[in-house]
């Protein structure tokens, strides 16, 4: 059983914006019967505005793929199009509360459809999908849009890519090409994750620890009624004193452990984290 | 709100009788039935008796029942203990429709090295006995086939495979796990070597299984330890749980002709009512040959896991062979090995029934699955044209 989030049954159970616009400026079409999930959205736009008036959805699909369709359409309702083509499919996910990774096509679906009505609208070939390279041929999934997807949700693992497209999770002979992407993509890139400073002083180390702290680190122990307060750095130790209900707690080894591993992620490899008695 | 139950295929609710039964062993009972003193000892004697009634059941002898913890290892030990029989025969036969259990043991022996044939089935689901036939050949050490499929319910001739395995001298296994308890079995007249059978799926507890092993079959164990089971499974016995399997399968022999009237009366009623008042349905397999408790449906144009979502929010509990459903991308291998098409597996639905099933609930079922269907296909962008439904 899939846990889906209560914003996500209600989008499913009650969905907004359900139908066809018969004179729709705009349609946009994506997916198939054949691959179990298809969206088709219809956009009425003021031509002097450029602002979208009413979006309406067709989806055949799972919950996800219906509640998804419907986040898009109130998502898009009142934004120019120029707004609208600024949201992702993690401003669909994110509407409805987060959806299960297996379950991230939906939201990659639902930006298509509104990527296809755009194009469709400003009467721009629809990007032909068959001259492209298909990948996965299961689920007719381009290079592509393996990339785009990749390089928009900063995808580094080919189980990402079939939660996010479907693509290799079907016969699974397409999975070394998807990994050939991944590598071929992330070796000119990086995926964007915050930039480790290399080579602080002393100084910049200590306000660093202490800023991570404070952000990262207390907030969840005084949540469980505990706390932490950082007494010292010496070169690559950092003494640190547990407060409130840590003090004397079993699992205090595990939360020190933790530290020490978010500080070696975000500081310096070499960290080590004591907790003064 | 009532839970309406009409998934039995996956698992079923443990009969009270049954669970009457069991509940002494798991507090005042815990000996070990291998111990010395009676305290422990005398549990022997229980699980004797249970094996005798399971034996019943199928018309077996008791030393013939293997007790295991279920039928995933009943079918696994079933199929390794018949390749390590012949260990120069590399050649494996089972079918494309199997469960898991038993499919992907078999690709597990592909990739030992095993010559594994997968049999095809027809659009109704039925065995192609010519290509059984055809596959056959020195080198085949066992045939593995369902007595009858978990999602469309249809019934294998068992009969039949035995007789053209039975002059070859090829051991001939079958998983009756859905069967067992539903449809009279008779072992004695119906020359299979081995057959497994779980405890789940006829109202007994889960993690119980057995496995039948016709005497005078060679036989090598899969689990290695003790010498439980006659050394032929290691491992303290699931005492309670074996005792449970027991009596369920005493409680399904008493019942079974009746409860198959019943069962198939109401399956009927549910399957002609949704085939009456939606349009786009098909029934999935061949309706002559089904088990009575098990129908499986397509509605076109919707997806499978999108109508169980809104059959729960009625409490009402079945299951779909959609990719959606299936923690998998890939969409029922049931059904696409029937060749059922792509619009008609997303949309299949599978309501398996059980003796505790009741008319109210089925009357429940047919009275919100038209409004479900038809809401869904307002939703859809395929077949559109097609939205009328007479009753609603």
């Amino acid at each position: 059983m899939w846990e889906y989030t209560d914003k996500v049954k209600n989008a499913f159970l009650h969905p907004k914006n359900a139908g066809e616009i018969t004179d729709a400026d705009a349609v946009g079409e994506v997916g198939s019967i054949v691959c179990g999930d298809a969206l088709k959205i219809f956009l009425k736009i003021d031509k002097e505005t450029g602002k979208i008036t009413d979006a309406k959805f067709q989806t055949f699909g799972c919950a996800s793929a219906i509640a998804s369709s419907s986040a898009l359409t109130e998502l898009i309702k009142g934004k120019t199009l120029v707004e609208a083509s600024g949201i992702t499919n993690q401003d669909i996910a994110d509407y409805l509360g987060g959806l299960p990774d297996q379950k991230m096509h939906c939201s990659v679906m639902g930006r298509e459809a509104l990527e296809a009505a755009i194009a469709n609208y400003r009467g721009e070939a629809i990007p032909q999908e068959t001259k492209e390279k298909v990948i996965c041929k299961c689920f007719d999934v381009t290079e592509d849009k393996i990339r785009k997807v990749a390089i928009e949700n900063h995808l580094t693992t080919v189980e990402d890519i079939t939660n996010y497209t479907k693509a290799g999770g079907g016969c699974g002979e397409c999975i070394k090409d998807i990994n050939d992407i991944l590598v071929d993509l992330w070796s000119v890139r990086k995926p964007e994750k915050p930039p480790k400073p290399r080579k602080l002083t002393n100084l910049q180390k200590i306000a660093l620890i202490q800023e991570i702290i404070e952000a990262e680190i207390r907030p969840g122990l005084q949540a469980d009624n505990g706390d932490l307060e950082l007494i010292d750095v010496e070169g690559p130790k950092v003494i640190v004193e547990l407060r409130g209900m840590c003090t004397g707690c079993a699992m205090s080894d595990v939360t020190i452990g933790r530290i020490q591993e978010k500080l070696r992620e975000l500081v310096s490899e070499d960290i080590v984290v004591e907790s003064q008695q | 709100m009532k839970t309406i139950y009409l998934d039995n295929n996956a698992t079923t609710q443990i009969s009270p009788e049954v669970l009457r039964e069991m509940i002494p062993f798991l507090s005042d009972y815990y000996g070990n039935p291998s111990s010395m003193h009676t305290f422990g000892g005398r549990l022997h004697k229980k699980i004797e008796e249970a094996r005798e009634m399971v034996a019943s059941l199928i018309g077996a002898l008791p030393e013939e029942i293997i007790f295991t913890s279920c039928g995933t290892e009943s079918d696994n030990t079933a199929i390794m203990s018949a390749v390590e029989s012949s260990p120069r025969k590399r050649h494996v036969i089972t079918t494309k429709v199997e469960h898991p259990a038993v499919l992907n043991f078999c690709r597990h022996l592909s990739r030992k090295g095993y010559r594994v044939t997968y049999l095809p089935v027809n659009n109704l689901g039925q065995l192609d006995m010519d290509v059984l036939v055809k596959s056959l050949d020195e080198d085949t050490a066992v045939v593995s086939v369902m007595y009858a499929n978990n999602e469309t319910g249809v019934v294998f001739p068992i009969r039949e495979i035995t007789e053209i395995l039975r002059e070859r001298g090829i051991l001939f296994h079958t998983d009756a796990v859905q069967v067992a308890g539903k449809i009279p079995i008779d072992i004695k007249t119906l020359p299979v070597d081995m057959l497994s059978l779980s405890g789940h799926k006829l109202h007994a507890p889960k993690g119980v299984g057995a496995l039948f092993v016709r005497k005078g079959t060679r036989f090598s164990p899969y689990i290695i330890g003790g010498h439980q089971e006659n050394g032929r499974r290691g491992g303290t016995e699931n005492v309670a749980s074996i005792i449970a399997l027991g009596k369920a399968c005493q409680l399904a022999l008493e019942n079974i002709r009746e409860e198959n009237r019943n069962l198939s009366s109401l399956r009927d009623k549910l399957e002609n009512a949704l085939l009456k008042c939606c349009p786009d349905v098909r029934v999935n397999g061949d309706a002559e040959n089904r088990l009575p408790n098990t129908t499986n449906l397509s509605f076109e144009y919707i997806e499978g896991e999108a109508i169980l979502l809104r059959l729960n929010e009625y409490g009402i509990c079945a299951s779909s062979g959609s990719a959606c459903t299936s923690g998998s991308l890939e969409p029922s291998h049931v059904l696409r090995a029937m060749g059922v098409p792509y619009t008609a597996v997303h949309g299949s639905i599978r309501f398996s029934l059980s003796r505790y099933t009741t008319d109210e609930e089925i009357n429940k079922v047919i009275e919100v699955m038209p409004p479900i269907i038809k809401e869904l296909r307002q939703l859809s962008p395929f077949g559109r044209e097609k939205l009328s439904c007479p009753s609603s």
